[in-house]
């Protein structure tokens, strides 16, 4: 029987520690890891964990983050609750297995700490790893910081075993930004977070000897799209499950989540939309930029990312004040316009609102997102609205040393 | 809302003495951060640390402060590290040093017009004294003690004493005789 650990109503943890804490109390039965920056830190507590009879579940410490999905994926498949972390390079070799994991629909819990892709190796923060994931068919919900970071892979672990939904789910957080900044976290009593998260119930499980069963058949076009779009509606499907997680979870720590977080949009007149760590300094900008010049502001950020909340970004855009949206997107967008940007633009086409939008490309590699910045940017978009048409390039790059870059111009007036 | 910056060289405990500051603050109800930026992530290159502490949430995110309080702990960083970046009027300097507020400043012209926001304390002594070893992160917290007039020494050390206590008595001890020094050293 796993001990009980120790924890005061208010400790000061970074996100990394706040996530290994929540794998902890979620009493995993494997966690099959390997290391890698920024992300090291939660495997590295959760080895402590287990070494120190916090943890009744198994560690395994394996040569590859490709063979830590692996076995994520064989024990979840065996029937077990699993879960581990990675970042960066590490996400990227988990890849092939990620599809895997999904397509078998086991409800592996993975914590990401975003950190940008190489080349140039970076070990800081940004999105390239988040939106490497996007198209994996797991859920990704993303915490702005070390509270989120304790807070959501518990709801991580009772949304994707939900028997209705059964699906993988990623826990992001900014690598750094949040995975190293220490800041007051109000952890949950062991027994009270056990609760919530409750036991595992599984399905199909291979290790049920009395109902054998196959997991991860091959299929062809006889069955392989059927098996795609079942699974596609799961996700599609998952948002009555999140939206009911998160409501449990307030009532039990008063802390809300919203599959999309929306700020001072009643009245707004120009928004940003953005993800992560920045969303903090978004809506605090946003608020003195309100107080200073009188600029009606608002700040809109996904939370969860994948399925990709198609209804609530619109809810939140189709505001008859609102004129131009501002999309930020923090993954280098490889010769496209930014996914967010794409994603929300489509979204806000069948508003009536229909907002004019714009892209800003940022905080790549680790570059910092200051307040200063993100009120240029607001106050750029007042311009637009003043204006009646977008004043710059739709695309453009924030904090970027050399000569200004920008693609494209507005067509329509 | 005060911020601070560390000017440390890895492996000086900057992070551990953010952090155990941010321990400290968050147990009398205020909102903090502790948090750094590394440069080449290899012990002995020169690295910030930095705290924000509010009696409200702290939401900004970026790295950049504007500094009420700079903590130098490398003594050669006084030197080579552009330590009055985004002074305000007010931004108060604590450096370890062995030279004398005087000397130092007349070497340092960054600091020239900042002489009265200057204090100096020898921390690196102070804790090869106490501790053992060049330790210079928790006496730094010492002198801030005095300086800022955060909380009384006694209120400090008893909360440190909790924010250290997996280390072994004679490590507490050996600390709290460092914190104590530096409180009533600097100047």
């Amino acid at each position: 029987m796993a001990k009980e650990f120790e924890l005061n109503e208010v400790e000061v943890w970074d996100g990394n520690y706040a996530a290994s804490q929540a794998l902890r109390q979620a009493q995993i039965d494997v966690v099959a890891a390997y290391p890698i920056t920024p992300s090291t830190p939660i495997v590295e507590g959760y080895g402590a964990y287990v070494a120190n009879g916090y943890v009744d579940g198994e560690f395994v410490m394996v040569e590859s983050e490709h063979a830590a999905m692996s076995g994520c994926v064989g024990a979840a498949a065996a029937g077990g609750r699993v879960a581990t972390a990675t970042s960066s390079q590490g996400f990227a070799l988990m890849s092939e297995v990620l599809y895997q994991a999904s397509g078998m629909r086991l409800p592996i819990v993975l914590t990401v700490v975003n950190r940008a892709l190489a080349s140039p190796l970076n070990v800081r923060g940004d999105h390239s790893d988040m939106y490497m994931g996007r198209d994996s068919g797991w859920i990704q919900i993303d915490a702005f910081d070390a509270q989120e970071a304790y807070d959501l892979p518990l709801c991580a672990f009772r949304i994707g075993e939900n028997h209705a939904v059964r699906l993988p789910v990623m826990v992001h957080q900014d690598g750094f930004t949040t995975s190293h900044k220490a800041q007051n976290v109000y952890p949950l009593k062991d027994a009270i977070a056990y609760k919530f998260v409750g036991d595992f119930v599984p399905v199909d499980e291979m290790l049920d000897f009395t109902r054998p069963v196959t997991h991860g058949a091959q299929t062809e076009e006889d069955w392989h799209y059927e098996h795609k779009a079942k699974q596609h509606k799961a996700l599609m499907d998952s948002p009555a499950v999140i939206d009911e997680v998160f409501a449990d979870f307030k009532e039990l720590t008063g802390r809300e989540y919203k599959r999309v977080e929306s700020y001072m949009m009643e009245d707004a007149e120009v928004a940003l939309v953005l993800l992560g760590s920045s969303v903090h300094t978004a809506v605090l900008a946003a608020k003195q930029l309100r107080e200073e010049e009188g600029i009606k502001v608002g700040v809109v950020a996904p939370r969860c990312f994948r399925p990709f909340p198609y209804d609530l970004i619109r809810d939140a855009l189709d505001k008859p004040s609102l004129k131009a949206v501002c999309c930020m997107d923090k993954s280098s967008p490889g010769g496209a316009m930014g996914a967010l940007f794409n994603e929300v633009s489509a979204a806000a086409y069948s508003t009536n609102a229909r907002p004019m939008m714009t892209n800003y490309i940022y905080g790549l590699g680790g570059r910092d997102f200051s307040v200063d910045e993100a009120k240029r940017i607001m106050k750029e978009q007042k311009a637009h609205a003043d204006a009646g048409h977008i004043t710059t390039n739709i695309q453009q790059f924030s904090g970027l040393r050399g000569p200004k870059l920008g693609f494209y111009e507005i067509r329509r007036s | 809302m005060v911020e601070i910056r560390w000017h440390s060289r890895a492996g000086q405990g900057a992070v551990t003495g953010a952090k155990g500051l941010g321990s400290v603050v968050a147990t009398t109800g205020k909102q903090v951060q502790a948090y750094a930026l590394y440069g080449s992530a290899k012990r002995g290159a020169a690295m910030n640390a930095y705290n924000r502490i509010d009696d409200e949430p702290i939401t900004n995110q970026e790295t950049k402060m504007y500094p009420d309080y700079v903590f130098v702990i490398d003594p050669a960083m006084a030197f080579s590290d552009d330590i009055t970046k985004n002074d305000k009027p007010d931004t108060q300097y604590i450096i370890t040093t062995h030279l004398s507020k005087e000397d130092l400043i007349a070497e340092i012209p960054a600091l020239h017009d900042k002489a009265e926001r200057v204090h100096v304390v020898d921390c690196m002594q102070i804790s090869l004294d106490t501790i053992g070893r060049a330790m210079p992160n928790t006496p730094i917290l010492g002198a801030f003690m005095k300086v800022s007039k955060m909380y009384d020494l006694d209120f400090f050390l008893e909360n440190m004493k909790k924010v250290l206590s997996k280390f072994p008595q004679k490590i507490i001890d050996a600390n709290m005789e460092a914190i104590t020094r530096a409180y009533n050293e600097v100047n």
